[in-house]
């Protein structure tokens, strides 16, 4: 075993996962965490913790999922290389795992133009491959990248994001390749709404041997309303709500009860498509809805 | 080119006087900056400055131009890009820790604000990023025509 985490236990029995989402809080308490996040407990394999999501500055990611760890709900901790650079986030992945982070998710991190400081520098030390080769290389060879050694070093599963797609003429997994190549043990993708494009993209990825090399836990979560519907399709960068769901929502006499039971269904759906390794339901500042969304259609891992 | 840069820290009092009629200059042209459109003049006059307080300065094109500040002294020379004032590492001849032949931009700056006749260095908050490699002349002239329009 690659990390001392559930999750990659769960992954390689080839068990279906649950992973959710959360975002730290706007507040300098461990209990403010708990409040927000520990409804999540018992319910999810693990759970994401954003770092700076939206280019935002909340509690820093780090403590929190520390503070998840100590409470019993194991963390995915999220890295992006816009507000530190390769020192600190080698200083980072190690303590991570010192304080009981077993899983890490490698991204790029969102544009700090669209934050709420966008005056502040964004630091691109290194980009999202970097730091997977980075983590990669800190775990499997027990060393930094100037040679000195770590002993012992950070136990991390290593994750990457991705978008699934329309697997049209000319469709090539290099992206993937070339992370999978640099050290990624699982993906966790953008939301997929799409069912008939997921399967279309996960029969391409499993064409291309794909699944067989990295586990596919694909995006979902409880739609609030048809107006949120409509605003992730219009606006979150590669993801499509078909019509006649955002029409399903819009129908119903309550909106939010129909986007947990399309999100509840959806996932039903994911269990039967080959490749899928599990569902990664987000819903921001929605942990709530999530923990409802599983207690009420009894799903689990 | 480090002997311009110390011939304008010298001069700093002349150049900054310079600065105030220049800025008048550029309020009286604002209309017409307005008319062209200052998205347009943004690249020509950009290049127009960087030349001038490329040779006066060793100017990094910060857009954020804070010379009157820091005594004609570009704080964006030093390696440690310190806004307020020098490091603990200056050596005892005043010169930089890392780059030993130059001297800290700071004791620089202490230099000119004496020539400007003291008093001008001050708490600069931390910079706009998104201002770099932007004319900051034109920043400026944006702000004062807003300035007096009010």
């Amino acid at each position: 075993m690659k990390s001392p985490g559930k999750l990659e236990a769960r992954l390689a029995a080839g068990d279906f996962v649950i992973t959710a989402e959360t975002t730290p809080p706007d507040a300098a308490t461990s209990d403010a965490v708990m409040e927000r996040t520990g409804c999540l407990k018992d319910l999810v394999d693990a759970v994401n913790v954003t770092d700076g999501a939206g280019a935002r500055t909340h509690m820093s990611a780090l403590p929190c999922a520390a503070i998840l760890a100590a409470n019993g709900i194991e963390p995915v901790l999220q890295f992006t290389v816009r507000d530190r650079n390769r020192l600190a986030i080698q200083g980072d992945m190690i303590g991570a795992a010192a304080l009981g982070v077993p899983s890490i998710l490698c991204l790029h991190g969102d544009s700090i133009t669209k934050g709420d400081q966008p005056d502040a520098k964004a630091v691109e030390d290194t980009d999202s491959r970097g730091l997977i080769s980075m983590a990669r290389q800190m775990r499997d060879e027990g060393c930094l990248p100037s040679g000195r050694a770590i002993d012992p070093p950070p136990g991390l599963l290593i994750g990457a994001a991705d978008t699934p797609r329309d697997p049209g003429a000319g469709f090539n997994t290099d992206g993937l390749d070339a992370k999978i190549a640099a050290g990624v043990d699982f993906f966790q993708t953008q939301f997929a709404y799409d069912i008939d494009v997921l399967r279309r993209y996960m029969a391409a990825l499993d064409d291309h041997g794909i699944t067989r090399k990295a586990s596919f836990i694909v995006g979902v979560g409880p739609i609030m309303s048809a107006r949120s519907a409509r605003w992730m399709d219009a606006n979150l960068f590669g993801v499509h709500v078909p019509e006649h769901v955002i029409r399903r929502i819009e129908g119903a006499a309550d909106e939010k009860g129909e986007g947990r039971k399309v999100c509840a269904e959806l996932i039903e759906q994911f269990r039967e498509i080959k490749g899928i390794a599990g569902a990664h339901m987000m819903a921001p500042r929605g942990e709530k809805a999530i923990a409802r969304t599983l207690t009420d259609y009894r799903i689990r891992g | 080119m480090r002997s311009m840069r110390d011939w304008s820290v010298r001069h700093a009092r002349g150049l900054s006087r310079l600065y105030v009629v220049f800025e008048h200059l550029m309020v009286a042209v604002a209309p017409l900056a307005r008319l062209i459109g200052h998205e347009r003049l943004e690249r020509p006059v950009a290049a127009v400055e960087r030349r001038i307080k490329e040779t006066l300065f060793d100017c990094r094109m910060c857009g954020a131009c804070v010379l009157s500040s820091t005594g004609m002294s570009c704080p964006r020379n030093c390696p440690k890009n310190l806004l307020n004032g020098p490091c603990g590492g200056v050596r005892a001849d005043g010169s930089c820790e890392i780059l030993p032949g130059m001297t800290c931009v700071w004791v620089k700056a202490v230099e000119g604000d004496r020539n400007m006749g003291g008093g001008t260095i001050g708490l600069l908050p931390a910079g706009d990023h998104r201002l770099i490699r932007r004319s900051s002349w034109l920043r400026i002239l944006r702000q004062r025509s807003k300035e007096s329009a009010r």
